[in-house]
C-alpha cells in the first residue's frame, strides 16, 4: 500500500530526508517516530502529493506519487500537522467543499457521517473559526476521512486533544486501521507503542530502527531493569547490588530505592534477590520496571543510533 | 471542470461571507449611481434648452473599469496568498485537483463577483433607454460591456498570478495595483511622444483597447491582447505554485 525506496529529500543544501525506504501493508498501522526536525513531516508531505522527492520514489496505493499524481491523490486522505482550515467557514460548508473537490456521491450524506465519527455533528453549523483546538483537529480528521481513502496519513493526530479524546481518536484510527493504510507521525511513545502495529523510529532524517512494537521492546536495546527497595538502612547496598556479575548501570533513586540494568535474555532477578537477602538488608519491595520505549527512543536519537 | 466549478462556487460565496463583497459593492454602485444621476440631470436639462446629443451609457462603464483598478486588487489579493500562508494549500495541493484547476477556479469566482455586480448595472442601460427617444444604440451597450468584461478578467487574472507569488495579502495588492496603474494609465504614455513606432505602446495599454471598445468599436486585436494578458496571469499563477511545490 506504501512502497517507499530511497526517498531523498533537499532543502537547498540541507538534506531532511536522507534514503528512507520502507513498507505498509493494508490493514496496517505503522507510527513514525521521531524528534523534532527528524524529517516525519517532510516524509509524509512527499508521500501525500504536496512536494516531489529530490530522489527515490514512493508508491502509494498502487501509484507512483510523482508520476501519477493525482490517482495517488485520491486515494490518500491526509492531516496536516498544523491542521490548515478555513477559519471564516462553517464546519458543514467546509467538509462539503472538500467532499465535492473529492468526487464524493452525496457528499451531505457523508460528511454527517464522518461528523458523527468524530463528535462533532453538533457544531456542524458553527465557524471553524470558533472551535477549540482539538475540535479543529477533529475537522481535519473528519476531512481526511471523507473520501473512504485507501491510505490515510495523519501528521499527529493527537497532538492538542484532551486525555478523553485522545482515548476517542485513537480508537477511531485502529478501527479504519484494520482495513485501511494508516501511516502516523507522533512524538509519544506510549501513542506508538499502543496504537501501532510497527515502528519506524526516524532520527536526522535516517531510519534508525524499525520493527513491531514488542520486538522494539524486547531485543532492540535489550536491556530490562528492576528496582529493589530495603527497609531501614541501605549503606552499601549498590556495592551488594554492583557485586553481582552482569549487573550494569545501578543508580540509587531520590527515595531510596535502588535501580539496576541488565541484559535481557540472562535474567539476573533472583540471584539479585539472593545477595540483598544473604546480606541481611530487609528487602521490603523488588520490582521489574521493563524497557519502555520511550528509552529506546532517546537512546537511538540521542545516542550514536546505534543499532 | 467540475473542480474548476467548485473552488469559483467557493470563493464567490466566501465573498459574500465577509465585508469585502459589500465593500466592493458600495465603492461600485455608489459613484455610478451618482454618475449616472448627474448624467441624466444633465441631459435633461440640456434637453430643455435643446439641441444636446443623445446620452449614452460608455461613462459608467468608464467609471466602472477606472474604480476596477483600485478594487480588484482587493479582490484578488487574498486569492491565493493567504492559502499560503494560513497553509489551507497544503490541502489543495495534495486533493485530486490540477494547480491549474486551483488557479482558474481562483479566477473563474472572482470573475463570478464582477460578473453579478456588472449585471446589476445593467440596470442603467435600461433606464437610459426609457429616457431616449428612439432608445439608445444597444451595439454600442453590447460592445462597451464586452470590453468591461474583458479589461475586469484581465485585471483579476493578473490579480490572481500575483496573489500566487506572494504569501503577504498586501504585497499581492500592491504590487497588482503597482501593475495596473502600469498597464492603465502609463504604458501608453511614449505613444504621444514618439512618431509612428509609439503606437506600439499604444496597443499595449489596457485603457486604449478598453476605451475603444467602450465607444463602440470592437476590434480583434484588442480581444486578442485582452485574452492573452488573461491566460499570461493565469500561467504566471499556476507557474508560481508549481514552483513552490519543486521548492
Ligand atoms: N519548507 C522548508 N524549507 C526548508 N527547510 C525545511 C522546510 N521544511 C522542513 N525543513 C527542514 O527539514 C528538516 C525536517 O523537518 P520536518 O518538518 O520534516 O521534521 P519533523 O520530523 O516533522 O519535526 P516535528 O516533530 O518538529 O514536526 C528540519 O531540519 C527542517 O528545518
Ligand atoms: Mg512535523
Amino acid at each position: 500500500m506504501i512502497k517507499v525506496s530511497g526517498l531523498t529529500k533537499d532543502y537547498g543544501s540541507r538534506r531532511a530526508i536522507d534514503n528512507l525506504t520502507f513498507n505498509a501493508q493494508q490493514g496496517e498501522i505503522v507510527g513514525f517516530l521521531g524528534p523534532n526536525g527528524a524529517g516525519k513531516t517532510t516524509t509524509m508531505r512527499i508521500l501525500t502529493g504536496y512536494m516531489p522527492p529530490t530522489d527515490g520514489e514512493a508508491i502509494v496505493a498502487g501509484y507512483d506519487i510523482v508520476e501519477e499524481s493525482l490517482e495517488a491523490r485520491k486515494r490518500i486522505g491526509y492531516l496536516p500537522e498544523s491542521v490548515p482550515l478555513y477559519q471564516d467557514m462553517v464546519v458543514w460548508d467546509y467538509l462539503q467543499y472538500m467532499g465535492e473537490l473529492r468526487r464524493i456521491p452525496n457528499a451531505g450524506e457523508r460528511v454527517e457521517e464522518v461528523l458523527e465519527m468524530v463528535g462533532l455533528i453538533d457544531r456542524a453549523e458553527g465557524y471553524i473559526g470558533n472551535l477549540s483546538k482539538g475540535m479543529k483537529q477533529r475537522v481535519g480528521l473528519a476531512q481526511a476521512l471523507l473520501h473512504h481513502p485507501e491510505v490515510l496519513i495523519l501528521d499527529e493526530p493527537t497532538i492538542g486533544l484532551d486525555p478523553s479524546q485522545v482515548v476517542e481518536v485513537r480508537e477511531l484510527i485502529r478501527e479504519i486501521g484494520k482495513e485501511r493504510t494508516v501511516l502516523l507521525s507522533t512524538h509519544l511513545l506510549n501513542e506508538a507503542q499502543n496504537l501501532c502495529d510497527r515502528v519506524l523510529i526516524i532520527n536526522k532524517g535516517k531510519i534508525v530502527a524499525e520493527d513491531t512494537t514488542e520486538n522494539l521492546q524486547s531485543s532492540l536495546l535489550g536491556a530490562e531493569r528492576a528496582l529493589v527497595r530495603v527497609g531501614g538502612e541501605n549503606d552499601g547496598l549498590v556495592e551488594t547490588i554492583k557485586s553481582v556479575k552482569g549487573v550494569r548501570k545501578v543508580k540509587v533513586n531520590d527515595d531510596g530505592a535502588v535501580e539496576f540494568e541488565f541484559a535481557s535474555g540472562k535474567d539476573l532477578r533472583a540471584e539479585v534477590a539472593k545477595a540483598v537477602v544473604t546480606n541481611n538488608y530487609e528487602l521490603i519491595e523488588f520490582r521489574s520496571l521493563g524497557m519502555s520505549l520511550e528509552e529506546i527512543f532517546l537512546e537511538l536519537t540521542h545516542g550514536e543510533g546505534k543499532r | 471542470m467540475k473542480n474548476i466549478w467548485t473552488i469559483a462556487k467557493r470563493e464567490y460565496n466566501n465573498y459574500f461571507g465577509g465585508a469585502l463583497a459589500y465593500v466592493v459593492m458600495a465603492a461600485v454602485l455608489f459613484p455610478l449611481g451618482i454618475y449616472f444621476s448627474l448624467i441624466l440631470l444633465y441631459n435633461s436639462q440640456q434637453g430643455l434648452y435643446g439641441g444636446a446629443a443623445a446620452p449614452d451609457i460608455t461613462p459608467i462603464t468608464g467609471l466602472f473599469a477606472f474604480l476596477m483598478i483600485f478594487l480588484s486588487p482587493a479582490l484578488t489579493m487574498r486569492l491565493l496568498s493567504d492559502e499560503a500562508r494560513m497553509g489551507t494549500i497544503e490541502l489543495l495541493l495534495t486533493a485530486p485537483i490540477r494547480d491549474g484547476e486551483l488557479v482558474v477556479g481562483k479566477w473563474l469566482g472572482a470573475m463570478l463577483f464582477i460578473l453579478t455586480l456588472i449585471g446589476v448595472t445593467l440596470i442603467y442601460p435600461i433606464v437610459l433607454n426609457n429616457f431616449v427617444s428612439p432608445g439608445i444604440d444597444w451595439m454600442v451597450v453590447v460592445s462597451a460591456y464586452i470590453g468591461l468584461i474583458l479589461i475586469c478578467a484581465v485585471m483579476l487574472a493578473l490579480g490572481v498570478g500575483i496573489s500566487a507569488i506572494f504569501t503577504n495579502q498586501f504585497a499581492a495588492f500592491f504590487v497588482t495595483l503597482g501593475l495596473l496603474f502600469f498597464l492603465y494609465f502609463m504604458i501608453g504614455l511614449p505613444s504621444g511622444l514618439l512618431p509612428q513606432s509609439g503606437q506600439i505602446f499604444n496597443y499595449l495599454s489596457i485603457q486604449s483597447h478598453f476605451e475603444r471598445m467602450n465607444s463602440g468599436t470592437l476590434t480583434l486585436g484588442g480581444i486578442v491582447y485582452d485574452l492573452s494578458l488573461v491566460v499570461f496571469g493565469l500561467f504566471a499563477g499556476f507557474t508560481a505554485i508549481e514552483t513552490r511545490r519543486w521548492r
